[in-house]
């Protein structure tokens, strides 16, 4: 690989990347418009769940139990129904989620030292906000009876015996989903952006016939990959820094664990995500065909079978065993890793060790095939 | 003659059943500009494309500059200049900067490089105009641009592939000076077209017709074709039936449509009048005017291409 060589395409790669502006803005700023609306929407928090009350006890147990579920922040109290009323009617009408009904008696069954019966009556429409609740409302409920064996005398007991449960959640002690989807945006825009500007680029050429101009002149095929590729690295890892800052000012998400460590990733990653790009361009002959193959092949998968979105483990076999070869997968483990935890590189070797093959063997085939004489 | 500078021997190209060059041989001396005509589809972009090493021949053998096109294709890339059908610099980047770019695929630096810039920008007209965008340029000043690109390491050999498809006659007139100082600097051309006029230019031509090789000398040499016959041309009212009907006349030889006249080679001129004469009025289709002419290119290739499907016929059956 000669440097002259080398240079001339880098520096006509990039001037033609400069001479379209709109296209640059695009690569450097949609991942950064994408990590805002990714960051906001999908919001696996919930919060302020409306809830109707049906209080058919109104005893100051009652209202108690009534005032952990407000305290808590969780759920809104928006209605509170007369004793007849249908509970069912409003979550039918979607006013409300939840509705909490305590059943006369309540107040009664706790004095006598007997379990008292509440329900909670939950709009199951939306599983994932449904199952959230559920875990809230339990919660909420287990520690007013601690509150409850406490106050009845029965706490010295329940100090001394039994398992005395008190988790702790590390990293993101608060289970902010933004913490934990940064990375997965990394992943999935470095991945859509690499993939199609590079494919794009070389397709661009073979559509416009300079590549035919191009492959009678004396540049070598790795020179021109390289050539073509180095820009497109430099652009992605500029938009890394975009989303990085973006994450940082916007989510206040900072990196605990080492910048240089991060970056190591990210180009490992990318070299594979760029070589993917190539491939798709040696498969496509327009560039409207590069950019779908490009968008299914890419952004996809980094989507849905990198356990950004949907956890792999809860993913049915044959679909589980389809991640393993998704780059994203192992990226997104390591980039959690040192974003989050701030770990090093070292406990996520065989991560780093597959997207090493992953790159050498992506590149390896695109080289193979763009380099193929026409027979 | 000096040793050829490009030798091809038996040349054959298939793509699955259909032939795209079949069997075309012939030489090509230094510093001769040799043209490479046919319609779309004749074979002579798949015969450049082999020659550059772009494409593998499926059989026979082609040398240019001593080395073969299939088997040291890289070590000829660094010799020969190739200007593809399309235009293809970037038109997205100014006139200074695709010159940039390919003296930079081909190392030049220094004074060479200066050297070689300030003739390509001189050479294609764009004296001052190197901050425009390619894209910008009229079509006559895109080609010169291209030409020069795909010249800047002074090859000896120069492939070029159409390149005045879609530019005005004025436009052609200056590529083909470019060619002819190029020829003139001992610099071999290929050049394929479809223009006869710009076929004239060349010091030989070879026709290709269907992949085959049908007609291959000077234009001189190929208007030999006649020699010993004449040709006649017939203005007719009916002109279309009137070519079916000069066919069977007894010493025609070929009967030819050229627009709303008839081309006819006759073995003898007097003779020949008298009888087409004769058969044209017996079915009342009386000519305005039959004169003898000096046969064209044109009439030779339509010669040519006649023969080349009467001989196709003749092996089909």
């Amino acid at each position: 690989m000669r440097p002259r060589q080398l240079w001339a395409v880098a520096r006509k790669e990039l001037r033609q990347a400069a001479r379209d502006p709109l296209s640059l803005a695009m690569l450097l700023g949609l991942p950064a418009l994408m990590l805002v609306m990714y960051g906001y929407a999908i919001n696996f928090d919930v919060r302020h769940v409306r809830l109707a009350l049906q209080d058919r006890d109104r005893s100051a147990q009652s209202r108690e139990l009534v005032a952990a579920f407000v305290n808590s922040t969780y759920f809104d109290l928006v209605a509170d129904l007369p004793a007849g009323a249908d509970p069912e009617l409003l979550t039918r009408r979607r006013e409300v989620k939840a509705v909490l009904v305590i059943p006369e008696g309540f107040a009664g069954e706790l004095v006598a030292g007997r379990t008292a019966r509440a329900q909670l009556l939950l709009d199951g429409a939306d599983a994932n906000t449904a199952n959230t609740v559920l875990g809230y409302a339990s919660a909420l409920a287990s520690e007013r009876n601690v509150a409850l064996l406490r106050e009845s005398g029965a706490g010295a007991a329940l100090e001394r015996s039994g398992i005395d449960y008190q988790p702790r959640v590390f990293y993101n002690p608060e289970l902010r989903s933004t913490q934990f989807l940064v990375p997965g945006l990394i992943g999935f825009i470095l991945m859509l952006t690499a993939v199609l500007s590079t494919a794009l680029s070389v397709v661009r050429e073979k559509e416009r016939g300079t590549m035919e101009q191009l492959r009678v002149t004396s540049l070598r095929p790795g020179e021109l990959i390289v050539g073509k590729a180095l820009p497109y690295l430099g652009i992605s890892l500029l938009a890394t820094v975009v989303i990085l800052v973006a994450a940082r000012v916007l989510f206040g998400v900072s990196v605990r664990g080492s910048y240089l460590d991060l970056f190591a990733v990210v180009l490992l990653y990318l070299i594979g995500a760029l070589g993917w790009g190539l491939l798709v361009s040696s498969l496509s002959d327009t560039q409207a065909m590069a950019f779908q193959v490009g968008v299914v092949t890419s952004m996809l998968p980094a989507i849905f079978l990198s356990g950004f979105v949907f956890p792999i483990r809860s993913m049915p076999v044959a679909v589980q065993a389809l991640t393993y070869v998704v780059p994203a997968r192992y990226f997104l483990v390591v980039v959690r890793g040192i974003i989050l935890k701030g770990a090093g590189l070292m406990p996520y070797l065989d991560s780093l060790a597959f997207l090493a093959l992953y790159a050498v063997v992506v590149l390896g085939v695109a080289t193979a095939r763009l380099t193929r004489r026409e027979v | 003659m000096s040793e050829p500078v490009i030798k091809v021997e038996r040349l054959f190209k298939r793509f699955g059943a259909f032939t795209s060059v079949d069997d075309v041989s012939f030489d090509v001396a230094p510093g001769e500009v040799f043209g490479l005509l046919g319609s779309n589809g004749a074979g002579k972009t798949t015969t450049i494309r082999m020659l550059c090493g772009l494409l593998t021949p499926s059989s026979g053998t082609g040398t240019v500059l001593g080395l073969d096109v299939a088997r040291q294709a890289e070590a000829l890339k660094h010799r020969i200049g190739y200007m593809t059908q399309r235009f293809s610099l970037y038109d997205d980047l100014t006139v200074g900067q695709n010159l940039r770019f390919f003296g930079g695929v081909y190392g030049l630096r220094g004074a060479e490089w200066d050297e070689r810039r300030a003739w390509a920008v001189e050479m294609s007209g764009l004296t001052g105009k190197e901050e425009l965008l390619t894209r910008s340029l009229p079509g006559g000043w895109k080609q010169r641009l291209a030409l020069a690109c795909a010249v800047l390491h002074r090859p000896r050999v120069v492939f070029l592939d159409e390149p005045t498809g879609g530019v005005d006659p004025l436009s052609r007139r200056r590529f083909w000076n470019l060619i002819d100082a190029m020829a003139g600097e001992g610099v071999t051309l290929i050049v394929t077209t479809h223009y006869l006029d710009e076929a004239e230019r060349c010091d030989r031509i070879a026709l290709m017709h269907a992949g085959r090789l049908v007609a291959l000398g000077s234009v001189a040499e190929l208007k030999q074709v006649f020699a010993g016959r004449a040709l006649l041309e017939v203005a007719c009212p009916r002109f279309l039936e009137a070519a079916e009907t000069l066919e069977a006349v007894e010493g025609v030889r070929e009967a030819a449509l050229f627009g709303t006249r008839v081309h006819v080679v006759v073995d003898d001129a007097e003779l020949g009048r008298q009888r087409l004469l004769a058969a044209l009025e017996r079915v009342g289709n009386v000519p305005a005017r039959v004169e003898r002419i000096v046969p064209s290119l044109e009439d030779v290739f339509i010669h040519c291409i006649e023969a080349e499907e009467a001989a196709r016929a003749r092996r089909a059956s």
